[in-house]
């Protein structure tokens, strides 16, 4: 497997001002309660390893408090960890001086914000231009790039508004644009459609959804919310008060919850809108087709309108294909088995 | 016999304290008790002051002492003072001295349309506009508008210098706690204390027929609101636009001059705003200590009971304070961009 964009290896925040000297007693297993009972400390993140490959959109869940936002931070150092190690691509963060930090953040690490943090005293074509006067680009290449990724998040005609002028969704396609013109590999998103309504969520979704298509970026998003997380992911993780519960495909996770707060978690999802036939078929064994199959389907079909196709007869089989490829069957019956979650909503899960 | 002699007597200090035969002045209270030949009867149990325990004790001081101290120390180190401030102070003097000149010599007709063409530039608003423009000639109609004119050359010093001060040590303050709370206090100090007990020990550091006197006074109690508001609106700009300069990798120069300087404007504006004020209430106060303008007439009109002479200064006083203060507000809300709505 080539080099991932970004590597995370043992890595621990503590908040305190002696997070170095607790460090050892999380290390021998103490949780965070006890941590900031004993010690008044608390914990932030405890362990991460995580492994974020390059074009892929990794997204780290978990409810608030879970560290998620403090991890992200981690990768430009907004924050400094207690220990551990941060490359990204192949470089030591944590070697970095000020001026290959700054270099760093300028470069390679664009961010987009909840609360949009747009300049306030700044027109729109500014602010999406800042990344590239930052770096001391002329006034003219700042504002020709940022009038191009402005148009590109559907904003053209509003350069010369401001950010008061415009709605929570609008802002936020200016925060994108700003972190697109800044043309760095890695985009961080910190729960960066969480403060718009769920239409315009979807919206945005879908927005960087075709971005990436286009532009194979190495993006981390941070969200709390799972519907979101499942849209958007190529590789999950989820943090529950600063460790990784569990991490891998999002499908997988859905379909194999590792533990009781993740079963729980996945208990209140829409499977079969998530559930792609990929993750439930089965995979051809040999070379027998069945002969009854009521016709052919896609691997990244949803279930969903896999059931809408059958009519809901659970008799139905399909052939699954990849393309030209065949690559397995599909029994309706084993579909609905998969909309079940393994642990269906078993009582007391919540309470773990 | 006083009322602390046992006192003395019981800690074995009566040979320190040695005999009272009073060589020190006598206190106001005593002459009048010798004068009216009676026994200076005091309350019960007076006061542990200076001068009760005094009575009883030679070795102890007067309160007269004090003052007489604090004096005589600042005389000791008024050469110093003076060699030092001196020349540090002396631009201060040809710049009040320049601005009195250029505001007397410049004729009116060029002077008030400059003054009203200032207003609009920096307010935008036409009633602002127009009340300068009449409120001058109001002034000028009263034959009050060379000293409005010198008025207004003070403050103009005053402020500028003020503000050239007092951004650079708001910014300071607010990137170092340790300067905030060290400063503030200070800060505190110059704000409180009573306007005429600045004019005191300047008026022994300088001769009163220099400008810079006054010019000091006005500044030392105009720049505190200007410093407090650039340290408060830099400290309050929010903390997530801050966080974003950082994300882009911005450096301390840029946040300052592109973040934090231009969120905060509208905070400094209002400090400036309150500069200007605090100048021209100086300025009336610093006319005891020579310094030209309206405030000489309100004096004349205080010493010679010249009650109508007194009004007019006064009213025009009040004029300028509300042309200051309504351009400098209008100003402030035309720079406030974040307030732009639809």
């Amino acid at each position: 497997m080539t080099q991932p964009m970004v590597r995370l290896s043992g890595l621990y925040k503590i908040f305190g001002a002696r997070d170095k000297d607790v460090l050892q007693h999380v290390k021998g297993g103490m949780g965070k309660e006890e941590l900031l009972a004993q010690h008044g400390h608390v914990l932030g993140l405890n362990n991460i390893n995580v492994d974020m490959q390059a074009g892929e959109i990794t997204v780290v869940m978990g409810l608030s408090g879970s560290g998620k936002s403090t991890l992200i931070r981690h990768l430009n150092r907004l924050i400094e960890p207690t220990a551990g190690e941060i490359i990204v691509q192949g470089e030591d963060v944590m070697q970095l001086s000020e001026d290959g930090l700054r270099h760093a953040r300028q470069e390679k690490m664009s961010m987009v914000f909840q609360k949009f943090a747009l300049l306030p005293h700044k027109t729109v074509l500014k602010n999406a231009g800042m990344p590239l006067s930052v770096r001391g680009e002329d006034e003219a290449t700042c504002d020709r790039e940022a009038a191009k990724w402005l148009d590109r998040v559907g904003l053209s005609g509003f350069e010369n508004h401001y950010p008061a002028q415009l709605s929570g969704g609008m802002q936020q396609r200016v925060g994108i644009a700003r972190a697109l013109s800044a043309n760095t590999p890695i985009m961080l998103m910190d729960e960066a459609f969480s403060a718009l309504d769920p239409l315009i969520r979807t919206d945005m979704q879908d927005l960087l959804l075709e971005l990436q298509k286009e532009l194979h970026k190495t993006i981390i998003f941070i969200t709390h919310d799972l519907d979101e997380a499942l849209k958007l992911a190529d590789h999950l993780v989820i943090l529950k008060d600063g460790f990784v519960v569990q991490q891998g495909e999002p499908q997988h996770i859905l379909l194999n919850p590792s533990d009781p707060y993740i079963e729980d978690f996945v208990s209140d999802i829409n499977r079969a809108r998530v559930l792609r036939v990929r993750s439930v078929m089965t995979p051809l064994g040999g070379d027998k087709v069945p002969a009854d199959a009521h016709g052919e389907v896609d691997v990244n079909d949803t279930l969903e309108s896999m059931i809408a196709r059958s009519g809901g007869d659970t008799s139905h089989a399909y052939i699954v294909k990849d393309g030209e490829q065949t690559v397995g069957t599909l029994d309706m019956t084993e579909l609905v088995r998969a909309l079940v979650p393994r642990v269906a909503s078993k009582a007391g899960a919540r309470q773990s | 016999m006083a009322f602390y002699d046992k006192l003395f007597s019981a800690l074995g200090l009566s040979e320190w304290c040695g005999t009272s035969d009073d060589k020190a002045p006598l206190s106001l209270a005593d002459l009048a008790a010798q004068a009216g030949g009676e026994e200076a009867s005091g309350p019960l149990m007076p006061i542990p002051s200076f001068d009760n325990l005094h009575e009883s004790c030679n070795r102890i001081w007067q309160s007269r002492d004090v003052t007489n101290g604090i004096e005589e120390g600042f005389l000791a180190a008024k050469p110093v003072l003076k060699t030092v401030l001196d020349p540090i102070t002396q631009p201060l003097s040809w710049m009040l001295d320049g601005a009195l000149w250029l505001f007397e010599a410049m004729p009116w007709f060029i002077m008030v349309p400059l003054l009203v063409a200032i207003s609009w530039y920096a307010s935008r608003s036409r009633p602002v506009t127009i009340f300068v423009a009449v409120s001058i000639m109001l002034l000028a109609v009263v034959d009050h508008y060379d000293v409005a004119m010198q008025t207004l050359s003070i403050i103009f010093v005053c402020t500028t210098i003020s503000v050239l001060f007092g951004v650079p040590i708001g910014i300071a303050m607010s990137k170092s706690d340790r300067l905030q709370k060290s400063v503030i206090p200070l800060l505190d100090l110059l704000q409180t204390l009573p306007t005429f007990v600045y004019l005191i020990p300047l008026i022994f550091l300088f001769s009163v027929t220099e400008s810079k006197l006054y010019g000091i006074a006005i500044i030392l109690y105009a720049i505190v609101p200007v410093i407090r508001l650039t340290d408060l609106g830099i400290r309050l700009v929010d903390q997530d636009v801050i966080e974003a300069a950082n994300a882009f990798g911005m450096n301390d120069r840029q946040k300052l001059m592109r973040v934090q300087l231009p969120l905060a404007l509208p905070n400094i504006m209002a400090g400036i705003n309150q500069t200007i004020m605090m100048s021209l209430a100086m300025v009336v106060i610093a006319s005891l200590v020579s310094a030209p303008g309206l405030g000489v007439n309100v004096l004349r009109g205080i010493r010679n009971l010249e009650l109508g002479v007194g009004i007019v200064a006064g009213i025009g006083i009040v004029l300028l304070a509300v042309i200051l203060d309504r351009v400098s507000k209008a100003a402030l809300t035309r720079v406030d961009k974040t307030q732009v709505k639809h």
